[in-house]
């Protein structure tokens, strides 16, 4: 049993190492602001998660294990807030991302007019 | 610990008593549906985030970025606000821009923009907020 477990909370743990890692390796390749931001997004999320969901196995039924998931559940409450104000603070900036589609006819929500900056 | 009890009910009732406390303070009355909602969305984090690090991975990099406007169909604040934040953690999709019930989001992929504006998530997060009470 303390085997199983040891084996799937390391599984857990290298899986949340390699998000981390391609997220950090997206980050070097995306073209700009916007993209990368995305490439973060594995971290906060599946990074994180898999690290957390690794160390609570580790932690077994404890009051350490009740913590971390209140620390990942805080981390899934704020680092969406994080990142939208991240990229609307780049798009205020006038930094406009590069785009393959755009599908919003250059209205953007909360601007009357379209946007020509 | 008795002290520590009677302190913090002395203050919610004090709170309450003064009217600081707003309706959308802590939404306790979502807490049954959240059981099922957090699944489906981790699933859909899972799912989006293994298609994010796929397209890093690939030599190519098939990245297709496209800004699109959605339509948020929630009635509450807490409701938009669910749906503009579950866009925004599930990787691929970001919210930029948010006003009244308009959402202006940036996704990497033109499949992820299309997923998106067909509307799967936002029927997901009205039912989430609304369920079938009001």
């Amino acid at each position: 049993m303390e085997m199983v477990l040891d084996i799937l909370s390391w599984i857990f743990l290298l899986a949340g190492g390699a998000f981390c890692l391609i997220g950090g390796l997206g980050l070097l390749r995306m073209p700009d602001v916007y993209t990368r931001l995305h490439a973060v997004s594995v971290i906060e999320t599946l990074g994180m998660g898999c690290i957390i969901l690794g160390l609570v196995l580790q932690a077994g039924f404890t009051l350490v294990a009740a913590k971390l998931i209140i620390i990942a559940a805080l981390i899934l409450l704020t680092a969406p807030v994080a990142t939208h104000a991240l990229a609307q603070a780049a798009l205020h900036a006038g930094i406009l991302p590069k785009l393959d589609h755009d599908k919003t006819g250059g209205h953007i929500a909360g601007e009357d007019e379209p946007s020509n900056s | 610990m008795l002290i520590g009890a009677f302190c913090s009910f002395g203050v919610a009732a004090l709170a309450s008593r003064m009217e600081l406390l707003d309706k959308e303070g802590h939404p306790i009355y979502l807490l049954g549906r959240a059981l099922w909602y957090w699944p489906w969305l981790i699933w859909e984090i899972i799912k989006a985030g293994i298609d994010v690090s796929k397209i890093i991975l690939s030599p190519k990099m098939p990245i297709s970025p496209t800004l699109i406007n959605v339509r948020s169909s929630q009635k509450s604040a807490v409701g938009i606000v669910t749906y503009a934040n579950s866009i925004t953690l599930t990787p691929g999709t970001v919210s930029v821009e948010l006003e009244g019930d308009e959402i202006t989001v940036h996704a990497i992929t033109r499949a992820g923009a299309d997923d998106l504006a067909e509307g799967h998530m936002d029927r997901v997060v009205s039912r989430f907020e609304g369920g079938g009470a009001t």
